[in-house]
């Protein structure tokens, strides 16, 4: 392998980055997707839209607008500069803020679906067993909607492994602040440094494919036991 | 019933519609003890009274006093988690990612929790060895659900119901979901939960076999309405109530066997006033049984006659004559001491043998159901 150490920085960059926002996603997404799931309120469209808006979006779309919310005029921007934070574009949290948003839609609907393939049944079971809101999410909710959260976890990592628009628009390209794999496989190409640039391709074609056969293999298994099946 | 007595349910709701129309209009005053059948057809509204007992249901008008404990009114609702209710769901509902043993540790633990008591003091793992036997499911404890038979899953569901030490245990119908094999398989168990835990049990059921066995007493539900209640086999003999519900006329009858014949196979039974003999299944002299005895079975004479082949002859009073619902049936309600029988027989019969209330007649019955 080829890998020089910008190379190297580059993957560590991503790694830290995809597990820091698969693990602030989980800790955001989960409740989002339990009020969707639960919710009969006329917001639920709305909402669900919103967290759906990624799916569709051009990054550069997405991009742009995150830019200019975290500078120093935006929203984002003003309530970090009176934090004391500075502001964050091209910033390692800068990216983290964005891609926990084009991330949103891969997190939210797995757990979204599987809390509502677990249904009203359990949750009333476990309140006559004397187990009050939050011990049933916990006792209940949580353990009948692993699945979900497996496929939570590993499409938010991934996803956020395989972006660039976004980052190129937010994060520009600082060793080891921004530049992710995917950008540094866009130098490789733009100064025609084709070897580097398949060695890191490659890297990242094998990381997609046994990620996504986990992802099936997850899947089969737990199709076979329990997806929220009362038995 | 008096209004406020302390040992009984007192339950009022009223259950609307879309188009405010009343599905369930309930008010009534249910003992707590025993075992309280609420039968009615499907969409009677039993399942949606009981949900509103649980609190699982909110009835935009409701009362529920428990015990003289309030549950529900005007200005409160305690959620379904803050009742000491146990509810066993017509499906098992075990939580399939817990083997059986754990889905009864998830009551226990949070009974316990409730009662501030230690998890190894005496009386909880007394109830639990109890309850373990009493269902019958020491050997089946370490296995997931989905490895159990339906019979199996909804023995540990009530298991798992008396755990949580409840203070009114609701069943939903437990055994509709299951072949008639199953049931005959869970029916001794109920009969057990009966004798072996002083709980009050509200039993819904569609079942008349299951009621005529189960049941102490008995609230019919028809359209949302409570059209009769009271004691089972005051309720079973009134003669207005199977046209509507669609049912046999039938009347249960408290018994206990005093003797055997050995040489003919057959056992005694007396009743209040007047016995009968029965083929010889199986009880033992002194045990009380509970026996059906179906209005077509019974047929009348003015005297007491020995030339025929019915053996049991019984001197009762009319009480009441009524039309059936067929033009050419009559239903008659006949007094024995503090029993009921009725008799189903044409009307052609009944101006035949000049029947009125108040006479003194010979009821003829020709087969009988032991129930329990």
């Amino acid at each position: 392998m080829m890998l020089s150490e910008a190379d190297i920085g580059a993957i560590w960059l991503t790694l830290r980055l995809a597990t820091t926002v698969t693990i602030l996603l989980l800790v955001i997404g989960t409740p989002i997707a339990w009020w969707l799931a639960k919710t009969q309120s006329w917001m639920k469209g709305p909402i669900a839209a919103i967290v759906a808006l990624p799916l569709v979006l051009p990054p550069t779309v997405l991009g742009f607008y995150l830019l200019i919310a975290m500078g120093p005029n935006g929203f984002i921007g003003e309530l970090t500069q009176s934090l004391g934070l500075g502001t964050l574009p091209f910033t390692f949290w800068g990216l983290v803020v964005a891609s926990i948003i084009y991330s949103m839609p891969f997190v939210v609907q797995p757990l979204q679906n599987a809390m509502e393939a677990i249904g009203q049944r359990p949750l009333e079971v476990a309140a006559t067993l004397r187990a009050g809101p939050i011990d049933r999410f916990f006792s209940i909710v949580l353990p009948l909607a692993k699945p979900g959260f497996i496929t939570a976890s590993i499409l938010g990592f991934a996803h956020t492994v395989g972006e660039f628009g976004v980052i190129l628009m937010i994060g520009g390209n600082i060793p080891d602040e921004t530049r992710v794999v995917s950008v540094q496989v866009y130098d490789h190409v733009e100064s025609l440094e084709y070897a580097q640039a398949h060695s890191l391709s490659a890297l990242l074609v094998i990381f997609s494919f046994v990620v996504l056969l986990a992802l099936y293999w997850s899947q089969r298994k737990n199709s076979a036991t329990s997806i929220g099946v009362m038995k | 019933m008096p209004a406020n007595d302390n040992n009984d349910i007192q339950v009022s709701f009223k259950l609307v519609d879309k188009n405010q129309r009343a599905f369930l209009d309930v008010n009534s005053s249910i003992p707590a003890t025993g075992i309280t059948a609420i039968y009615g057809h499907s969409g009677s509204g039993k399942t949606s009274l009981l949900r509103c007992i649980a609190g699982l249901e909110k009835a935009d008008q409701g009362k529920l006093l428990v015990k003289g404990e309030t549950w529900q009114d005007d200005s409160l609702f305690l959620a379904t988690h803050k009742r000491p209710i146990g509810y066993v769901f017509q499906e098992a509902s075990l939580f399939p990612h817990l083997t059986a043993r754990k889905n009864l540790a998830y009551a226990t633990k949070r009974a316990i929790k409730r009662a501030n008591k230690r998890a190894d003091s005496p009386a909880s793992s007394e109830l639990y060895n109890r309850v373990i036997e009493v269902m019958g499911i020491d050997g089946i404890l370490d296995n997931y659900p989905s490895q159990l038979s339906g019979g199996e899953r909804q023995r540990i569901a009530i298991a798992r119901a008396l755990l949580i030490q409840p203070r009114l245990l609701l069943m939903d119908e437990p055994l509709a979901a299951l072949d008639h094999q199953r049931k005959q398989e869970i029916l001794p168990y109920l009969e057990r939960l009966h004798t072996s835990f002083d709980i009050p049990i509200l039993y819904v059921s569609h079942s008349m076999d299951e009621v005529a066995r189960l049941a102490d007493h008995i609230l019919v539900l028809d359209q949302g309405k409570i059209i009769a209640e009271g004691e089972l086999t005051q309720v079973f003999s009134r003669i207005d109530l199977p046209q509507r519900l669609e049912q046999e006329s039938g009347v249960i009858l408290h018994g206990k066997v005093i003797e055997k014949d050995q040489q003919w196979q057959l056992m005694r039974i007396a009743f209040a006033q007047g016995e009968i003999w029965l083929p010889d299944s199986g009880e033992a002299v002194k045990q009380a049984v509970r026996i059906r005895i179906l209005a077509k079975d019974v047929s009348l004479a003015l005297n007491n006659h020995d030339d025929m082949s019915i053996v049991n002859r019984i001197e009762v009073k009319v009480a009441e004559i009524k039309s059936d619902t067929d033009n050419a049936m009559a239903l008659v309600r006949l007094t024995m001491g503090e029993d009921y029988l009725v008799a189903k027989l044409t009307k052609k019969s009944t101006h035949h043998l000049q029947l009125k209330v108040g006479m003194t007649i010979w009821a003829q019955i020709k087969s009988v159901a032991i129930v329990r």
